[in-house]
């Protein structure tokens, strides 16, 4: 299959969260809480597509396919659209813009001070994600987007402090992280970069 | 007179669990066919006849003065959003693995400071008790609420009947522990089985009901069939479910949640929008079915009723 194609469809693919969520919001089909099935949900795959990313450059080295890496900065960009989301949907609609609360929950709450910090990193990456910022900032750009290893830490931990108690959810995606992670220390890149 | 009848009772007479059982499934038999229904009928008094066919109607009960007015929640909101851990975290969890919990027979095990324990069938310690609604506010720790239609009688009616002695200054209940029955305990995310403990004087408060129905039905089990606590005032978790054992203590007890995690959840659990949850502010809350956020009010605007028993004390400290 040709890559554009592939990205076609990765494209629409990922597209489909929202509009389940959509779809769910017009239909009451959220449950008795949707606002917390949005936010949750937007948070979720978030999540998801930030360990998304991060499979691409291990799964290149193992594989040797060269085609992971044309999806990499439009999954990387779903990432912080996802967050994007997943911030708006607690301001707007779990807050209502009652920003005294929304400042103390950022202050005081060690996992929202966590997520938020990890939204803010995210900025940068998704602004220096074009062609152009890649030209600019030469191998500075490798550097800065090294940030995706303290943003993905701190959102797996985002997420395990919300849980009350330690749920196999939250855990999962620590050990992927885990795994990500050591991959890129015991894989070599010189072995499959061509 | 309603004491003295359980007085009455030595334990050689309270029906085995496995009789109880046999009674059970035979009367299971009789109310498929109509002419069995009648000898059912003669073998067990009405109400537990009722129980056991299809209509799970509570019959009558009074209404209470201590109800709100406030619109109710819809039942599948109240029993489809609900947080019951022994059938996983999931707030759909309990209403997809409930079905598993056996609620008949059921017996609940009265011990430690009171003239009168041992352990009874649910029935004999149904029976005097007259059911009453109460419509009631729940505020849970999490910053959500809802409106109630509980249907229940007071705690301290049944704690009168045990006769608790001067030493019993607390009153621990505990849940079924059957990871069998309740798939959530397989995992040891909690100290099983759950534990809530109330000081004497929060217990015999009017307010506090044992819940054995809501919206005029039987108990749905996963909201905490067939006999849960509900204590209006507190966070929702102190309002124990599928009650197995209630024990009267002269030492606080400690509860599950104050077990696991004490700087997050004290004994009392007062509903206070002055103190914090580490995790979620309690100033506010989101009543399920609004969009805005609504105050908060302090012992869920129960105050009138319950602010007296907590006079002179420091409830930052006491939370």
């Amino acid at each position: 299959m040709k890559a554009v194609y592939i990205k076609i469809i990765v494209f629409i693919a990922a597209l489909l969260p929202l509009l389940w969520l959509g779809y769910g919001a017009l239909n009451g089909g959220l449950g008795a809480n949707p606002i917390e099935t949005i936010t949750r949900s937007l948070g979720d795959w978030a999540l998801r597509f930030l360990l998304i990313t991060l499979t691409v450059t291990p799964l290149r080295r193992l594989s040797g396919w060269r085609w992971p890496m044309r999806l990499r900065r439009m999954l990387g960009l779903y990432t912080f659209f996802y967050a994007l989301l997943h911030l708006s949907s607690y301001i707007v609609l779990d807050q209502f813009f009652y920003w005294p609360e929304i400042w103390a929950d950022i202050i005081k709450r060690p996992y929202i001070t966590i997520g938020m910090v990890s939204f803010l990193l995210l900025i940068p990456l998704a602004v220096t994600s074009t062609n152009k910022w890649m030209r600019r900032l030469g191998r500075n750009w490798l550097r800065l987007h090294k940030l995706v290893y303290p943003i993905a830490i701190g959102a797996v931990a985002h997420n395990l402090m919300l849980v009350k108690v330690l749920s196999v959810e939250p855990l999962l995606y620590a050990g992927i992280l885990l795994v990500l992670l050591v991959a890129r220390v015991k894989i070599p890149t010189q072995q499959c970069f061509t | 007179m309603l004491i003295k009848k359980l007085n009455d009772i030595k334990p050689s007479e309270i029906t085995s669990e496995s009789v109880y059982a046999e009674r059970r499934r035979f009367l299971g038999m009789a109310a498929a066919g109509t002419a069995l229904l009648t000898t059912g009928g003669l073998l067990l008094p009405q109400r537990e006849v009722i129980a056991a066919t299809s209509s799970r109607s509570l019959g009558a009960f009074k209404k209470s003065p201590f109800s709100t007015s406030e619109k109710l929640n819809a039942l599948e909101d109240i029993t489809g959003y609900t947080n019951f851990y022994e059938f996983g975290t999931g707030k759909g969890d309990p209403a997809k693995y409930a079905h598993k919990l056996k609620t008949d027979p059921w017996s609940v095990t009265i011990e430690g400071e009171a003239e009168i324990t041992g352990k009874f069938n649910l029935e004999d310690i149904l029976k005097p008790h007259p059911l009453e609604e109460r419509i009631y506010r729940l505020r849970c720790v999490e910053a959500w609420s809802m409106v109630i239609p509980w249907v229940g009688f007071p705690l301290a009616d049944l704690i009168k009947r045990f006769k608790p002695t001067s030493k019993a200054k607390y009153v621990e209940f505990v849940t079924l522990h059957d990871p069998k029955q309740m798939p959530g305990q397989r995992r040891p995310i909690l100290d099983w089985p759950y534990r809530e403990g109330l000081r004497m004087d929060e217990a015999m408060n009017p307010l506090t009901l044992l819940a054995v129905g809501l919206y005029g039905k039987e108990m749905p089990k996963q909201n905490g069939a067939p006999l849960r606590l509900v204590v209006p005032w507190k966070y929702g978790f102190k309002s124990i479910k599928s009650i197995v054992a209630i024990r009267f203590s002269e030492t606080i007890p400690q509860s599950t949640w104050n077990r696991s995690n004490p700087r997050e959840y004290g004994f009392y659990s007062n509903v206070n929008p002055t103190v914090d949850h580490p995790r979620w502010s309690q100033k506010r809350e989101r009543r399920i079915g609004e969009f805005l956020k609504r105050e908060t009010l302090p012992f869920n605007g129960y105050a009138e009723q319950v602010a007296q028993l907590y006079r002179g004390m420091d409830l930052k400290k006491h939370f």
